[in-house]
């Protein structure tokens, strides 16, 4: 980039003036004129056949204008329910999903019946009158017992319950490293199912024009164009009769980016019933329904030398797939690929099963696989240091991939492409004061407290991504990103983004980019997007930390073309040659002459009118697509420090370090939020958050916020934080991604810390969320 | 059977007839229009819907509407005046304390009542003060921050504090 001014600077968001002052337009916010309320029947059981459906009292209630069942979408909706192949290529099992059942239900929650009402109370009063005769069958809720012969069925008539089962590599991959070995660890990791809970649940506002034959959605998401390909497909609609508009978005998480029942249903019932069609997610619904992550548990082996040189890994993840596959749930079988994280492996054999129960489907959530990969590492990692009586520094310092060896081809042959893990190490111990806590914890543990000290050299990928990686894995469609970047006649810049804020602070940071390539004013940039009727023909949303360094990338190559065509023109105005033109600070000059020049609006200006050099047409802009040749591996450092409760089990979070690189920073502020936020979200997974179902009926246990417990500020202690920066080389703002960096990162630190304070009592693991009745017993039953 | 309901919000009065069940959130968002005040869960644990009732900050999914019959309402709109942010807000602004911004209402009225009672909290007072409304993506660190810079603004400035209570009848 030529000027540097806006960049690297702590912009204030100017989203926030509108949000700080209830001025945002979030997807509830919004109605049309005429509006008809739609809420839906769900059901009670697991798993359950239906008899029937008697909506004799429900059509009569006031207000109800009409109510559907499953046999009134069948020519509105076809097809099934999208599950991209991602990183499993081989599909064993993909159950049919239509959006709402008709003849069985495969988890607490599934729609059976929709009732359309004037206002919102009269559909839900409606809904509640609606008499549905299940005859329950057995639920299966455990997915060890799920995978044994004679299991009960997630869905009748299947063969069994396994979706997938992959082998990345086998064993043979990893045998000699076994061989050498002078010790082997083993242990089985459970990775707890968690609910996303964006503070804003879901909505979907619709409205079909029966006579232009044009369908409007509103809905809060976080891939917009994916959600018009396939909505538009379903109901038989060409993509362009189609609109979908999100908002502001209150929040994803992973939750927003892949379709749901709903996103089908109320725009089928839109056209059904020629009245827009309103609904709004209640948060029991939302936890109930929306999309789950984790659920997963690993058994897992590792090979190392006694001198703490780590040779082999066999790993397998059984994966809670839930009731139907989730449109891009394969994608969290990357926790196999990640497995070896920044360290140096002779060999790792990695399989994946991917398991149905009559569980809400998993998909995405934060980090996706990647929070997987990086607290079985390390953990792994601690439980070889206590084995050989290492430091968890010292190991880490040992098998770490140095510097020199970037890029550098791991294990399944992914390239990272840069690193430098040692220096963000050393940042952080020295801000946690290392040595000083290491002799606090002796003196503690002769009082009989229970200090610890916990690590995560975590490493991700992100940025997705290349072409021959992601058109494979989503069937189709590479997960490039474009760009328009469009400059008016009097030189304001309006940019079109296919890539969608969820709370990230888009507006501000793409317009910093802009502003300082093209050299005009931040207030004269304006970012566009989440209305796939605007800008980019195909938008590939916002997950997997790829907006900036797949999206902005393609921002900046998109201004790139717009000053490569000011040139020529500006060369025609100057009467100089082009290559003689010079664009700096918005201002195209002859080459030692910069008092013969053109400001970037007199060009602007210009390019509208007459006198063009020949074969050049009007207009100043530009679209650009960028293809990333790799993907982006930021990493970093963190440490946890805890104390747990002799007596109660309690963990007291007392100080938490995170020393994160993500490549270059366009506003350190954001990054900053970034993982604020992803930390205390792995916060909430180590210690407080699980999504629990009876084991025996599948009932929802924790279908609130009073069940499910969201940290507050109670329980968030203040996270210090500290960068190096290590350039990408992967794409030209040299940038990473960290939207998921924090949980990537943190869940592993916590339970490190609580495992190193629980030593003495023998105790080595401590499975998530590691509550003050889970640890108290473990320590009550410690050395029995 | 519907039930006259006044009361006044941001210093104008209404007047509606409403349904006896109808939750006074739905009645700001849906009567009123406004929308600044959002709903972010079903049982009054995220305070995304926080106002200040005669001053006093409640979840204004706990109160019916007709409870209100009488009663001073500001909600997040009334917060700024004359085109001036709030100190609070401006603080939020400042500090990076928002990021999808669905909980900062209901963060910013919770904070103008804590501030309103203790001008000086710790951050201990804060963290207790405002644990009634859940963020998910801010990690509070920075909604911390906010609230102690608008305690120092405010402090300096004292006037501006009125504006937080002042419904108007």
């Amino acid at each position: 980039m030529a000027v540097t001014q806006l960049v690297g600077a702590k912009i204030h968001r100017r989203e926030d003036p509108r949000l700080i002052t209830g001025h945002g337009h979030y997807i509830d916010d919004f109605t049309r004129q005429g509006t008809a309320y739609a809420a839906f029947v769900r059901s009670p059981f697991a798993h359950a056949r239906i008899k029937s459906i008697d909506i004799t009292d429900a059509s009569k209630a006031p207000g109800v204008t009409s109510v559907y069942t499953a046999r009134d979408f069948k020519s509105q909706l076809a097809g099934t329910h999208p599950a991209a192949p991602a990183f499993v290529a081989e599909k064993k099992y993909i159950p049919e999903r239509f959006p709402i059942a008709e003849k069985e239900v495969c988890y607490q929650g599934e729609i059976v019946a929709a009732v359309l009402a004037e206002t919102r109370g009269q559909a839900v009063d409606g809904a509640n009158l609606i008499q549905v005769d299940y005859e329950e069958l057995p639920a299966v809720m455990d997915t060890e017992k799920a995978m044994a012969k004679g299991s009960p069925l997630a869905h009748e008539g299947a063969a069994d319950n396994i979706s997938w089962d992959l082998t990345y590599t086998g064993a043979e991959v990893s045998d000699a490293a076994f061989k050498e070995a002078d010790v082997v660890v083993k242990e089985r990791i459970l990775q707890n199912r968690l609910a996303p809970i964006p503070m804003e649940p879901r909505g979907v506002l619709a409205e079909y024009e029966t006579y232009d034959k044009k369908l409007t959605i509103w809905m809060s998401s976080q891939n917009p164009h994916f959600i018009r390909l396939f909505v538009s497909g379903a109901m038989g609609l060409k993509e362009s009769q189609v609109r979908v508009i999100s908002p502001d978005v209150g929040g994803g998480f992973g939750s927003k980016i892949s379709p749901y029942p709903e996103d089908y249903l109320v725009p089928a019932l839109s056209r059904l019933s020629e009245r827009p069609v309103k609904w709004t997610e209640t948060r029991t619904e939302s936890i109930q329904n929306a999309t789950h992550g984790r659920g997963q548990y690993y058994d897992v082996e590792v090979a190392a030398k006694k001198d703490g040189t780590l040779l082999g890994m066999r790993m397998t993840q059984y994966l809670d797939v839930g009731a139907y596959v989730g449109t891009f749930s394969a994608f969290q079988a990357c926790a196999c690929l990640m497995a070896g994280g920044a360290y140096k492996w002779k060999g790792i054999s990695a399989r994946t099963i991917g398991i149905l129960t009559n569980r809400v489907p998993t998909d995405p959530y934060r980090g996706a696989g990647r929070p997987e990969a990086t607290h079985l590492v390390e953990r792994m990692v601690d439980l070889v240091a206590l084995e050989l009586k290492m430091d968890p520094v010292e190991i880490r310092r040992k098998n770490f991939i140095q510097p020199k060896e970037f890029p550098y081809t791991q294990n399944f042959g992914l390239v990272i492409d840069s690193g430098d893990y040692e220096k963000a190490l050393e940042v952080a111990l020295k801000m946690v004061g290392y040595e000083d806590l290491r002799k606090k914890q002796a003196e503690l543990r002769k009082q009989g407290r229970y200090l610890g000290i916990g690590f995560s050299t975590w490493i991700e990928l992100c940025g997705f991504g290349p072409s021959a990686a992601t058109a494979p894995a989503t069937g189709g469609i590479a997960l490039v990103e474009s760009a328009q970047v469009r400059v008016t006649p009097t030189g304001s810049v309006i940019v079109y983004t296919g890539t969608h804020s969820h709370g990230q602070g888009h507006e501000t940071t793409f317009s910093q980019i802009v502003a300082d390539q093209l050299g005009v004013p931040y207030d004269s940039v304006e970012l566009r997007h989440g209305d796939t009727s605007e800008g980019t023909a195909f938008g590939y949303g916002t997950y997997g930390s790829r907006s900036l360094a797949v999206g902005g990338v393609a921002i900046s190559m998109a201004a790139g073309k717009v000053i490569d065509k000011g040139k020529k023109l500006a060369a025609h105005m100057l009467e100089a040659a082009e290559e003689d033109v010079v664009y700096e600070s918005g201002s195209f000059h002859v080459k030692g002459s910069p008092d013969k020049a053109k400001a970037f609006g007199e060009v602007a200006f210009a390019s509208y009118g007459m006198g063009l050099p020949e074969g050049m047409e009007q207009g100043l802009e530009a679209v650009a697509y960028f293809d990333p040749p790799n993907l982006v591996w930021p990493f970093g450092t963190h440490i946890a420090v805890v104390e747990v409760d002799a007596e109660t089990g309690a963990v007291q979070l007392q100080k938490y370090v995170a020393v994160d690189d993500c490549g270059n920073i366009i506003n350190p502020m954001i990054v900053d939020g970034q993982i604020h936020g992803g930390v205390a979200q792995a916060i909430g997974q180590a210690l407080y958050e699980e999504v629990v179902y009876d084991d025996e009926t599948g009932q929802l246990k924790t279908g609130t916020m009073i069940d499910y417990m969201v940290p507050s500020m109670g329980e968030i202690p203040t996270l210090n934080l500290d960068h190096t920066i290590t350039p990408s080389p992967t794409n030209d703002l040299g940038v990473k991604g960290i939207g998921e960096a924090g949980t990537i990162a943190a869940s592993a630190a916590v339970i490190n810390a609580i495992c190193d304070a629980l030593s003495p009592l023998g105790i080595k693991h401590v499975d998530m969320p590691a509550s003050p009745d889970r640890l108290w017993h473990m320590m009550k039953g410690a050395g029995k | 059977m519907k039930h006259k309901v006044a009361t006044t919000v941001n210093g104008r009065r209404h007047e509606h007839e409403v349904e006896p069940r109808l939750l006074l959130v739905h009645h700001l968002r849906d009567n009123l229009g406004l929308t600044g005040t959002h709903i972010g869960c079903d049982t009054s644990q995220c305070g995304a819907c926080t106002i200040l009732v005669d001053g006093k900050a409640v979840k204004s999914c706990t109160m019916f509407a007709v409870q209100a019959e009488g009663k001073s309402l500001t909600t997040i709109e009334g917060m700024a005046k004359d085109g001036q942010l709030h100190p609070i807000q401006q603080a939020f602004w400042d500090e990076h304390g928002l990021q999808c911004g669905y909980c900062t209402p209901g963060f910013i009225m919770a904070a103008a009542y804590l501030l309103e009672q203790n001008p000086n909290p710790t951050e201990d007072e804060i963290r207790k003060g405002l644990e009634g409304n859940l963020c998910r993506c801010t990690g509070y660190v920075n909604i911390i921050k906010a609230v102690q810079t608008a305690a120092k603004t405010m402090s300096t400035a004292p006037a501006r504090k009125t504006t937080v209570t002042a419904g108007g009848n």
